[in-house]
């Protein structure tokens, strides 16, 4: 493999997703904060102010490293779901699959993209967040690596998705299906220890609570799971997902005939 | 050293379609190769495995001595190509679309702008660097491919039917940049339906049909197995029928017109002689269609004959 090609090659992808999401940004940018606004306005403020208290927080404070985890995996895997699929459906992939770029740099040059414009929208909804509250970040290096892990691996499943994927139908499946329910039963909006014993267990086969808590846990210093294990958990993740989609572009599947 | 070498390529899509049934050709380093064939006869299948757009059934690509199984990022360096259909993102600009391609081979940005620059401006694109390809016109999108596929200055240039839905002038234009292009040493392979580009341009020519090559030979080796030549001329004074011409076959067009087959046994003196006994003049002289037609729809006709007789 040609490291200075591969090099070159990935700054050229990532540079052109950074274009495309603030070119896009109507569509990149703005909704993720107008929906992470309102969740703030009425789950925080109006409704919050009746709930008190959350292991020891206002419900307005424990509710936004939840939110901004939330908005980061979304749009990371938004991000990378319709670039590639874009990619394939425009037939532009093509541009990508005849250099000699290998695989491993087009998976990471889209991963990137991903990442960073999850990273944009999080500091977008921190921002809207401090608007309303107050965060002070406990373990600055633990949220940060934390929120980077959590936005590679969601970029990772976009990757996947958008192999996979053959219409348009076929990018907004998954999330609707299976990523907003993760999500909101990842315990963004609630400490599993309120749940019965049960379904605590549920919970915990829930990759998202892991990711969930220990940003939580950077920020605010309180989680419902062991820091340790959730690195464990994120690296298998990124190292699985990483490997999975090598396999399938090595393969061809999803776009060589 | 070849520029390219192919032994044995099938290709059997997902669908049962047997596109490819085991072909073989090679193209000299240099080369101007023409690849022919009737629609569907596989010619963008076979491109498509060159470039890894297609995975092959079966069979060895080489790319200037790089075997695409063994050295695939080395083959891919060599290739520039400029595909059937549209890929670019419409959404784009023309600068970026051909810069960022230059960035996937792995060419500093700097340098990449001053070439896209020299690309462009040559394909008259230079103007509408910072328009979205989907406001360009059709001509303009194939020449931004051309542009795109020569970036990172090839050794090989893949163009698939590049002139379908070009203007003349364009057309012309372009014979011209492959022609020079080609002089300064990039081989250069072309599928088109116009047979007299390929007439013009090309050296070589294969003929595929039905995923098997029924011809690979240079171009003038082909243009000699051309056994008759039938030529339109226009008479001073229309004749009421065929003119009877000892040794030419006449026909009588509806336009007024007469058409002479002349075989490789007589020649245009004598044609001429026997028309001025006859008393008549010739206004024009054209040809009916050109030679690399004829033997084309020559050898497919042949075949289709001897697909009939044997289901006969
Ligand atoms: N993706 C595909 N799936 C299934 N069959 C295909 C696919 N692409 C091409 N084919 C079939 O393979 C055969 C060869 O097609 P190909 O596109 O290579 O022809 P071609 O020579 O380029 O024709 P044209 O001059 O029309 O461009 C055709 O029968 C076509 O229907
Ligand atoms: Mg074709």
């Amino acid at each position: 493999m040609d490291l200075k090609v591969n090099w070159v090659g990935f700054v050229t992808l990532v540079r052109k997703e950074v274009i495309r999401v603030v070119r896009i940004w109507v569509q990149t940018i703005v909704p993720p904060a107008i929906t992470m606004t309102l969740y703030f306005i009425i789950f925080g403020n109006l409704i919050g102010r009746r709930i008190g208290t959350m292991d020891g927080f206002d419900y307005m404070q424990y509710i936004a490293p939840g939110l901004i985890m939330m908005s980061v995996i979304t749009n990371s895997y938004g991000n990378v779901v319709s670039s590639f699929f874009g990619a394939k459906f425009g037939k532009h992939v093509e541009e990508m699959l005849v250099s000699p770029l290998s695989n491993a740099t087009i998976i990471m040059g889209h991963v990137a993209g991903g990442i960073i414009r999850g990273l944009m929208v999080g500091a977008l909804v921190t921002v809207i967040a401090l608007f309303f509250t107050q965060l002070s970040v406990e373990h600055p290096l633990i949220t940060l690596s934390m929120v980077v892990l959590a936005s590679t691996v969601f970029a990772l499943l976009g990757f996947v998705n958008a192999i996979f994927a053959k219409k348009f139908d076929d990018i907004s499946i998954i999330p609707t299906f299976v990523l907003t329910p993760l999500t909101y039963l990842g315990g963004v909006f609630y400490s599993i220890s309120l749940l019965p014993e049960f379904w605590q267990t549920v919970s915990l086969g829930n990759p998202i609570l892991y990711m969930v808590n220990a940003f939580r846990y950077g920020i605010l210093g309180v989680s419902d799971i062991s820091i340790g294990y959730a690195y464990l958990i994120v690296a298998i993740f990124v190292a699985g997902l990483f490997t999975l989609n090598l396999v399938l572009l090595n393969r061809g599947v999803g776009i060589r005939e | 050293m070849h520029a390219l070498h192919i032994r044995n390529l099938t290709k059997t899509y997902a669908n049962g379609v047997e596109a490819l049934k085991g072909i073989d050709f090679d193209v000299d380093a240099g080369d101007f190769y023409a690849l022919l064939g009737p629609n569907g006869a596989g010619k963008t299948t076979a491109i498509g495995i060159i470039c890894s757009l297609v995975n092959k059934s079966s069979g060895t690509v080489q790319i200037f001595g790089h075997d695409i199984d063994r050295e695939l990022e080395a083959a891919k360096a060599c290739i520039g190509l400029v595909p059937q259909e549209l890929n670019m993102n419409q959404f784009d600009t023309v600068l970026n679309i051909v810069v960022n391609q230059a960035g996937y081979y792995g060419i500093p940005r700097r340098l990449a702008l001053s070439r896209a620059e020299r690309y462009l401006s040559e394909l008259r694109l230079w103007d509408r660097r910072l328009d979205p390809a989907r406001g360009l016109s059709g001509g303009m999108k194939r020449r931004l491919m051309i542009a795109r596929a020569l970036i990172h200055e090839p050794r090989l240039l893949i163009l698939d039917e590049p002139t379908a839905g070009v203007d003349i002038e364009i057309r012309r234009s372009m014979w011209e940049f492959l022609r020079r292009i080609n002089e300064e040493g990039t081989t250069i392979i072309l599928t088109t339906h116009y047979l007299e580009e390929a007439e013009s341009l090309c050296r070589h020519v294969a003929i595929i049909d039905e995923g098997r090559i029924i011809e690979d030979a240079p171009m003038s080796t082909v243009l000699r197995k051309l056994q008759r030549e039938v030529f339109v001329l226009t008479l001073a004074d229309t004749p009421t029928s065929a003119p009877f011409l000892p040794g030419y076959e006449t026909v009588l067009r509806n336009d007024g017109d007469i058409e002479v087959a002349v075989d490789t046994n007589h020649d245009l003196n004598g044609l001429f002689d026997a028309l001025d006994e006859r008393g008549m003049r010739v206004v024009s002289l054209r040809n009916k269609a050109n030679r690399l037609e004829e033997l084309f729809i020559g050898l497919v006709e042949a075949k289709q004959r001897n697909a009939a007789a044997r289901s006969a």
